[in-house]
């Protein structure tokens, strides 16, 4: 039952004189982990901006579910089903862990926007927001102020609040970034088990993770895909061994 | 400790009594002020009105405006030409299209300012209020820089009969007073609903807010015109109290001072705004009375004590006066208990 969820051809992104994307073209399917590795500076990063509409592509397009969203904004793409999760952790802090979730589930009910009753008392949106809390294994910090909890478990609350929105495709930038091993153990136990009903891509740094985990790959170098295709393709590639996994980093 | 405490969205108990108390000695004052008084209080509750207006987008939404006034202006002006020369017209009809013909010029400006962000949406407010300024500055037919006197006084009737006279001072203080109750209780309400929170997350993570699918344009556009058709209703009101309206009541004075008075009294939470509305009009009253001393007029330059006074408040209450209340209730609070914080009432 493997289908594509999200597709992007011929993606480029120009600053100025520099492609910090260049020509790139990436599907991810439905049940499938699709994790993109390379050295710093290699336009992970961007690559992510452009699916999740945070930057325009200079050219190329992407479909998301069957929708060319080419040029979409952030809001819309997301209203269509995808769900993203930042590099640098983009919280709510001065918020409690849990409004942060149930502001992201909130977001799926616009019409739930109502001047006059309370925010906490709509149960579809906290029932989500639960869930989402649950699954990230946030609850004994569901009350703490999400400043004050640690690097890990904000990193923890970033994909609680991607999941709160109940996305289909899951744009994951580093999301073991910074974690003890307890706790990225446990996000990678997440990972497997979201990749049932979810298509996915990995943006990771940690190669144990990323070859546990991901189902094919693609290594960028210089905002270039070098090589695309299954871990054991990837683990042979000569020139993956050269420019990237070869130096320890 | 909760986290909307930043903003003081829950206002702490002692708070809560001391602004009970308020009302109550609201409520009496008529009975126990001269009319010079009644006007001034009925003054700083129509400022209060103007000020939460502006709390929403300050406060709340994170949108610093500094064309404001603009609304508040308008609907006075509104008020000034539904009144013919001749006779009284009905608070009914009058007031509601004020509020709506303030509601929909902020509907218009909101749509292009509110695509701005930080120190370029303040520009923008600015420059759009100061076109509106201008237009009736400048143009004899919508009385120029003298402005224009309202006649009569709206009337308030039900079947025929007068229910309330405004011309009698302590109704038109009454009904300010029930005005201010009604927007407060109303923005407190607003503040826990869904567009309220989605509002406070603009405010903190606009592009977070984005990426999980909130269209931040609409909202804020929805606050924007909400707060513009609430500063009209305090305009009209103005406008009904003072008969006379003048193109300095839109002017960036105006604007400028309800910004200070939101972080007089402390943001986001409405009660500041009240709390700020009032000391800033009181003070106001005091420097303006100050006496001569030797050969300088010291209520003249009353500015410079008001500018002084916002410099040590701001420095030593960030947090305006209302956070310095809940800091020193929470001092004497903490030796006998802890506070709840999951009490989310308004």
């Amino acid at each position: 039952m493997s289908d594509v969820l999200l597709s992007a051809s011929g993606l480029t992104k120009r600053f100025g004189g520099l492609a910090a994307v260049n020509d790139v073209s990436i599907e991810l399917w439905h049940g499938r982990i699709h994790a993109v590795i390379g050295p710093n500076g290699a336009g992970k990063s961007t690559l992510t901006n452009l699916l999740s509409g945070d930057l325009p592509p200079t050219s190329g397009s992407i479909t998301l579910a069957g929708k060319d969203v080419t040029g979409w904004s952030p809001e819309k793409i997301s209203a269509q089903g995808l769900g993203r999760s930042y590099q640098k952790t983009n919280i709510f802090l001065p918020f409690t862990v849990w409004e942060n979730v149930r502001l992201a589930s909130q977001s799926r009910q616009p019409h739930a926007a109502s001047w006059f009753r309370r925010a906490i008392n709509f149960e579809a949106v906290n029932a989500r927001a639960a869930n989402a809390i649950e699954l990230s294994g946030l609850k004994n910090r569901m009350h703490s102020v999400a400043g004050t909890i640690s690097h890990g478990e904000q990193r923890q609350l970033e994909i609680a609040m991607t999941l709160a929105t109940e996305p289909r495709v899951l744009l994951l930038d580093e999301p073991l970034a910074g974690m003890g091993v307890a706790e990225a153990e446990r996000m990678v136990a997440l990972l497997l088990a979201l990749k049932k009903d979810h298509g996915i891509l990995l943006v990771e740094h940690d190669m144990d993770a990323v070859f546990t985990l991901a189902d094919r790959l693609t290594v960028m170098v210089n905002g270039q895909v070098i090589a695309s295709g299954t871990p054991a393709e990837i683990r042979a590639n000569a020139g993956v061994q050269a420019a990237y996994l070869g130096e320890e980093d | 400790m909760s986290a909307q405490q930043s903003n003081l969205e829950i206002l702490p108990v002692g708070v809560k009594i001391a602004l009970a108390l308020a009302l109550l000695a609201l409520l009496a004052f008529p009975f126990a002020g001269t009319d010079f008084y009644i006007q001034m209080v009925t003054r700083m509750m129509i400022m209060a009105i103007f000020a939460m207006s502006l709390d929403l987008l300050q406060g709340v939404t994170g949108l610093v405006s500094l064309g404001h006034a603009a609304f508040f202006g308008l609907a006075g002006y509104a008020l000034t030409f539904l009144t013919p020369q001749g006779e009284a017209v009905s608070l009914w009809w009058t007031l509601p299209l004020a509020v709506l013909g303030a509601g929909l010029a902020a509907l218009v400006i909101g749509f292009f300012v509110v695509r701005t962000h930080g120190i370029y949406f303040i520009m923008v407010t600015m420059a759009f209020a100061q076109m509106v300024f201008f237009l009736f500055f400048d143009n004899k037919a919508l009385g120029g820089s003298d402005g224009l006197y309202i006649n009569f006084r709206p009337t308030i009737a039900v079947a025929g009969q007068a229910l309330v006279d405004l011309d009698d001072k302590r109704s038109m203080y009454y009904l300010t007073l029930v005005a201010m109750l009604a927007v407060y209780l109303f923005l407190r309400r607003l503040l826990w609903s869904p567009f309220g929170r989605a509002l406070a997350g603009i405010r903190v993570n606009e592009h977070r807010m984005r990426a999980m699918g909130f269209g931040t344009f609409g909202y804020k556009l929805a606050a924007f015109t909400l707060a513009g058709g609430l500063a009209g209703l305090a305009g009209y009101l103005w406008g009904a109290q003072s008969g006379y309206i003048n193109p300095e009541l839109m002017g960036f004075h105006m604007s400028a001072h309800a910004i200070m008075m939101v972080v007089l009294g402390g943001m986001g939470n409405f009660a500041g705004a009240i709390v700020g509305a009032f000391t800033f009009e009181y003070l106001l009253h005091v420097f303006k009375d100050l006496p001569q001393v030797g050969g300088v007029n010291l209520g003249k330059h009353w500015q410079l004590w008001m500018g002084l006074f916002i410099v040590l408040l701001v420095t030593f209450a960030p947090r305006g006066l209302l956070g310095l209340a809940g800091r020193l209730g929470r001092r004497s609070h903490a030796a006998g208990g802890r506070s709840d914080p999951k009490d989310h009432q308004a």
